[in-house]
């Protein structure tokens, strides 16, 4: 931990001696590919729907005067509070995020220890299996789960021939194929944090527990866990940000009762042709998404000082 | 389906290749998938040299949204008629010239008076096809779990008496609330055309009834489901119901897929050609159109997809067994059975939307 605090340390260092131009780069891309995008949906969030080119009121309306005249209406954010029906969303697709997290993280684990410990010379082919599956389109896998998951499908038809079951199971268009859905698709972006703490973990620390006398099993939960803490805190949230907005997962395998906000946001977008309600609800995801993000700066901060 | 990835590389296949010679005339259409025989296309650019950019969508609302959003780049695009109507009012499209359209006179009156109930449609656009929204089903299934099915009637998915019996080999709906809320008013007996709140209401009520029984809501996946026999029942569109009964037919999977116009009346609706007034081509617009009007390319279309076409010179040239189809081409006694969607603004698409949310979500 020492030794890491101080690389950090010497890094903010060499950033703040003068080397602007280089940190200017990732300000500048965040201001086009976050703050202005982020700006035209909060811009969009507080107009008015209208039938036309775009879609919506102007919130600067320039008239004689020097100054334009600001038309900005919160009715868009009060709507959602008037019905239960986002708020039920928000917390639906929180549980799915949370629940697909954990399970992430628990075959996620295993898998990046197994590489971790893997002899040298395997490391580079397992870990190229995991990255494999990105080679073909997300879509085209989520799709390939229809043919698994479905009545006819090939589980069900596997189950079904080997003798374990004799009626097949419905998981298609169930919440249950969605989890299998976002864990598969999620899963290496798990493996992939978790894999960079975990190799360059001290084995000599696991032999230190085991001459004092720690069990395997307690050298794990009381070693190897904590030290990996920074890896498991970055795979989960690489796994639960994006989740909390899916979209595709559901929508192919999921039923049409699956709630998540993603498939409200789509809904007023497009049926209903209310971008600034669309809008709003996504300036609230962004918000709820802001608060754990900051909570991990902060023990990022606490780590450091 | 074997078509589709084709259709998808061919489409993929035109992007590039237009890319790649920049001067070249071109003229970008934007239609519904599976929707035509690539073939008309390819011998438009053969007969004029201007290369067809073809896109596909498969919704009206996804649709909506790229128009609305503005400088969408096609030149053609082909919303359903009460989706039309409501762009032409927020100022979306061009009204055609007619002098550029010398095959207008081929068009079938009967179809564009339908068209003209939706508002000044025939200035802006021309028919490309038509359907009605009906029932689909397994027949062999369906036999299998209830004798003497009321396979012409709504009931077939209102009637949870009726429905529950196939809830177990899949019944699927149209996610589209615009499409089967009417249809639920129709089964009824009440104006499917409705859109006083209290009204829709009632088929809130007939919906959650048979709600546990529908595996889902989905616009494109019963195709597929339909012809594997991964359903049985469905309400979908007329032509992507005989697309699945051609495929179980070319496949010899022993599905036979039916289509029936239910008694109660059916949706009916137009696919229509129009041109966007930022179209950046629209002299070849207009020309695509004019090809698109000629009876021997709209009768290939058609006896492609089996849909019926608003031309009337194309019907001589089409398969006759397709022609003579009642599910395709209704009688007029069934025609005057079937109504069109009324176009809804924005306060009664709410209560439209989040009834269709409350029915699929429970919410």
């Amino acid at each position: 931990m020492i030794s890491n605090s101080r690389k950090t340390q010497s890094l903010l260092k060499s950033i703040f001696n003068g080397r602007r131009a280089v940190i200017a780069i990732p300000y500048l891309w965040l201001l086009m590919f976050f703050m202005l995008p982020f700006i035209f949906v909060l811009k969009i969030s507080l107009a008015e729907p209208i039938m036309a080119i775009p879609p919506y009121t102007a919130l600067f309306e320039w008239g004689n005067s020097l100054l334009p005249s600001i038309r900005a209406s919160l009715e868009s954010y009060l709507f959602l509070f008037s019905d239960s029906l986002y708020i039920k969303a928000y917390l639906s697709s929180l549980k799915i995020a949370i629940i697909s997290t954990i399970l992430t993280l628990i075959i996620g684990y295993s898998i990046a220890y197994s590489v971790a410990k893997a002899p040298s010379r395997w490391r580079g082919i397992l870990l190229m299996l995991v990255i494999l599956p990105f080679w073909t389109s997300f879509l085209i896998r989520v799709y390939a789960w229809i043919g698994i998951l479905k009545t006819e499908g090939l589980l069900n038809l596997a189950l079904i021939s080997i003798g374990i079951i004799d009626k097949p199971l419905i998981i298609m268009n169930t919440d249950l194929a969605v989890y299998i859905g976002i864990v598969y698709s999620y899963l290496p972006f798990m493996i992939l944090p978790l894999y960079a703490n975990l190799e360059k973990m001290d084995m000599s620390l696991l032999e230190a527990a085991a001459d004092l006398g720690c069990r395997p099993f307690k050298t794990f939960w009381t070693v190897t866990i904590p030290l990996s803490l920074p890896g498991i805190l970055a795979g989960c949230f690489l796994v639960f940000i994006p989740v909390m907005g899916e979209f595709v997962i559901p929508d192919l395998l999921g039923g049409s009762e699956t709630l998540m906000i993603g498939k409200v946001l789509w809904t007023e977008f497009f049926y209903n042709r209310d971008w600034p309600v669309a809008s709003a609800v996504a300036i609230i995801l962004l918000a709820l998404l802001v608060v754990p993000i900051m909570l991990y700066q902060k023990s990022q901060e606490k780590a450091i000082s | 389906m074997k078509n589709k990835l084709n259709r998808l590389l061919i489409a993929g296949a035109l992007t590039f290749s237009a890319q790649a010679v920049v001067a070249e005339e071109v003229v970008n259409v934007l239609n519904w998938s599976d929707y035509i025989d690539e073939q008309v296309n390819d011998d438009f650019t053969a007969a004029t040299g201007i290369k067809v950019v073809y896109d596909v969508f498969d919704s009206n609302e996804v649709l909506e949204a790229k128009l609305l959003a503005g400088g969408s780049g096609y030149d053609v695009v082909v919303p359903s008629s009460s989706f039309l109507a409501r762009q032409i009012q927020a100022g979306v499209f061009q009204k055609l010239d007619k002098s550029k359209l010398s095959n207008i006179g081929n068009m079938w009156s009967d179809i564009e008076e339908q068209v003209a109930q939706f508002g000044p449609l025939n200035d802006y656009s021309v028919n490309y096809m038509w359907g009605t929204t009906g029932i689909g089903y397994n027949e062999g299934m369906i036999n299998e779990r209830m004798e003497n099915a009321p396979t012409s009637s709504l009931a077939m998915v209102f009637d949870p008496d009726v429905v529950s019996k196939f809830a177990d080999c899949g019944v699927h709906l149209l996610n589209a609330p615009t499409e089967i809320i009417p249809a639920a008013l129709a089964y009824l007996g009440e104006d499917p055309r409705s859109t006083d709140k209290d009204v829709i209401a009632k088929a809130e009520a007939v919906l959650t009834k048979v709600r546990p029984h529908i595996q889902k809501f989905h616009s494109s996946q019963y195709i597929d489901a339909l012809a594997n026999g991964d359903i049985c029942l469905v309400v979908g569109w007329s032509g992507d119901i005989f697309m699945a009964q051609y495929a179980a037919w070319d496949a010899e999977n022993g599905v036979e897929i039916v289509y029936s116009i239910p008694e109660e009346g059916a949706l009916m609706w137009f696919d229509q050609l129009a041109v966007p007034k930022d179209a950046p081509n629209t002299a070849n617009a207009h020309k695509y159109i004019n090809w698109i009007m000629d009876p021997e390319q709209i009768a290939t279309a058609t006896n492609y997809v089996w849909y019926a076409n608003g031309n009337l010179a194309s019907q001589p040239l089409l398969e006759e067994d397709l022609l003579n189809d009642p599910a395709v081409y209704p009688t007029p006694e069934v025609m005057a059975g079937l109504y069109i969607s009324p176009t809804y603004d924005a306060k009664s698409q709410r209560v439209i939307t989040r009834t269709w949310t409350k029915v699929t979500t429970g919410q």
